[in-house]
């Protein structure tokens, strides 16, 4: 996997060309590559990388700004967890309550359109919701910030934008836009989910014994749904937290999905390496993350294992 | 009685598979959208082929441009009074629909081009690891998963940081990410029909493994690989579109829907909305009109899928 990675990247283009100037001499660019390690061959290269990263948790500095490219991504990394958060949950409070709806009244014309409008949510490009958003509300109306974060609170190392007013401003519209295309697929999920669930014979008898329908709903479905869900939301947090490229390019928000956009336009290899080594690792601990939770939500899970 | 059974059916057969057609199109005209997203999907096809003549101005023939008609508003009269620029004009003084039409056609073919690419490579790569098992299907399979465990924007935009910026690059990145859905759905549907006796019967009768896989099982395999294809083009005249706006997909000389709306982008922080407004909603249009098609498509031929 990293050998993949490694050699792709090794195939596109020369860094040298990028960070020496157009009137570099021939023997400057010549000096760059030597200390940057770039004239030794591939194999050297990567079994160094190899070394450095396995034993040091050192992924070499950035060809640009001569950081550990490590730190870059670390200190960015508040950024996107912020607004993967935030959408996520934006997503998850608004698709749920839509999605049981649409599921519990598959004919009613309340719930065809919810489904028709999930339609538009998960075939509108996310850059366009995004453009169509700062169009309206930052051009137009003047209400929301077109993009930034807006004033930054330090807790120790971290900076977040969440706890004051003028960030919540910020954080508006990007998250506004990768919530709309999330909610689409929560929505339909739910719905699945709760069609499959209400002619089970626990609903029947739960409404059998008289209980509110906000209890039947609210504990006894929700219960079991909840795990597809689960599952649906882990795996979209992953891709948000991970691949928030676009977004956060419209919206110039300075997350890692910009840094990797970034890196691999001016093709510095140590920071792309080094992000999608932290990304594999961090989707595989979300994996099990969501197997606990699983383990946790439904006690069938526990007893097989 | 089986001979009379034979005799029965043989004449029978061409009319119950016209009746299967009528039963489809009568399903598909039930959904009204559908309808819809079909008629706008014939709209767009006809406007991109088309659009030399039906173009009120060629925005590519520089001759043609007078600097002093940039960043018109929609509805304003040309400089010579020859035209009305109904959508307005960019900051090249094109005319936007003109410069619409002729993004369109790019979207559309690329968009068409990669996916009919994507579902001959998906389909073969799909039936060979289904038809033999083993070795074949594991590989096959094993890059499938690899493939579909990365995002494809992230896949497509490391491979044009390889390939460079180009129409045909484009669609060579388009369809490396996107053969694997069909190589999936092929192999699913293939694996079902494998089994089945018509298949056992064109074994028995030695035909070539070729013949048997194409004319015997691919028939059968083609509903849900049509499901995936037309949903699959939205996605990736989407994704054109995201390419292009991030500044790695097609060139300037020939601008997409994407590429017209980057264009537009920084106009827009100015007020002048219409240069990335008008074919950020043909975009829209588009993709959402698909959709809607293959959303119901999906509804139709997959019920068990209900997702």
């Amino acid at each position: 996997m990293s050998a993949l990675v490694f050699a792709a990247l090794y195939l596109v283009g020369d860094p040298v060309s990028m960070l020496a100037s157009p009137e570099a001499t021939e023997a400057e660019r010549a000096l760059i590559r030597q200390s940057l390690g770039l004239d030794l061959p591939l194999w050297r290269q990567y079994l160094i990388f190899l070394n450095k990263a396995l034993i040091h948790l050192d992924f070499g500095n950035s060809f640009l700004t001569g950081e550990p490219a490590m730190r870059l991504i670390l200190q960015r990394m508040p950024a996107t967890l912020e607004l993967a958060t935030a959408a996520m949950s934006l997503a998850l409070l608004i698709g749920v309550p839509l999605g049981i709806y649409a599921g519990l009244k598959p004919d009613n014309f309340g719930a065809r359109s919810v489904m028709t409008g999930s339609v538009l949510g998960f075939s509108l490009p996310n850059f366009w919701v995004g453009l169509m958003l700062i169009m309206v509300f930052a051009v137009f109306l003047h209400w929301l910030p077109a993009g930034g974060r807006g004033p930054l609170q330090s807790f120790g190392p971290i900076q977040l934008s969440i706890f004051s007013w003028d960030g919540w401003r910020s954080l508006m519209l990007p998250v506004a836009t990768i919530a709309f295309a999330k909610c689409a697929l929560i929505i339909r999920v739910t719905r699945a989910a709760t069609r499959e669930c209400l002619p089970l014979d626990y609903i029947k008898f739960a409404r059998a014994r008289g209980l509110s329908e906000a209890r039947v709903l609210g504990v006894h479905l929700l219960k079991n749904i909840m795990i597809p869900i689960v599952t649906i939301a882990g795996l979209e947090f992953g891709q948000v937290f991970a691949f928030a490229v676009v977004t956060e390019s419209v919206f110039s928000w300075p997350g890692i999905g910009k840094l990797l956009i970034d890196s691999i336009i001016t093709l510095d290899r140590p920071v792309v390496v080094a992000y999608l080594m932290l990304t594999v690792v961090f989707l595989s601990a979300l994996n099990l993350a969501v197997d606990i939770i699983y383990t946790i939500l439904d006690p069938r899970v526990r007893a097989s294992a | 009685m089986s001979a009379a059974d034979l005799a029965l059916e043989s004449p029978a057969a061409p009319a119950a598979r016209e009746s299967m057609l009528r039963l489809f199109a009568a399903q598909f005209l039930a959904s009204k959208l559908a309808v819809l997203g079909l008629i706008l999907m014939i709209l767009f096809l006809v406007l991109a082929i088309f659009a030399p003549w039906i173009a009120p101005q060629n925005p590519f023939n520089v001759g043609s441009l007078n600097i002093m008609d940039s960043k018109l508003p929609p509805g304003s009269l040309s400089s010579g009074g020859a035209m009305t620029y109904w959508l307005g004009t960019d900051g090249q003084a094109r005319d936007v629909f003109s410069a619409i039409l002729y993004g369109l056609r790019t979207s559309l073919i690329v968009g068409l081009v990669s996916v009919s690419a994507a579902f001959v490579i998906g389909a073969t790569a799909g039936l060979i690891s289904a038809y033999f098992g083993g070795r074949t299907e594991a590989l096959l399979m094993r890059i499938v998963d690899i493939q579909l465990s990365f995002p494809a924007i992230l896949v497509a935009l490391v491979l044009l940081a390889v390939l460079g910026k180009g129409v045909d690059k484009v669609i060579i990145a388009l369809a490396a990410v996107q053969w694997a859905y069909f190589a999936r759905a092929a192999r699913g549907a293939a694996i079902v029909e494998r089994n089945k006796e018509y298949v056992q019967a064109a074994r028995c009768m030695s035909l070539s493994w070729q013949r048997i896989l194409w004319r015997h099982i691919f028939p059968n395999c083609i509903p849900p690989l049509m499901v995936i294809a037309t949903i699959d083009l939205a996605h990736a005249i989407a994704l054109e579109a995201t390419l292009s706006f991030l500044g790695v997909g097609v060139p300037v000389t020939q601008p997409s829907l994407g590429m017209l709306i980057s264009n537009g982008y920084e106009f827009m922080m100015s007020g002048s909305y219409w240069i990335a407004f008008f074919p950020g909603i043909a975009l829209a249009l588009v993709v959402v009109a698909i959709n809607l098609v293959g959303d119901h498509l999906r509804d139709i031929l997959n019920p068990r899928n209900e997702i």
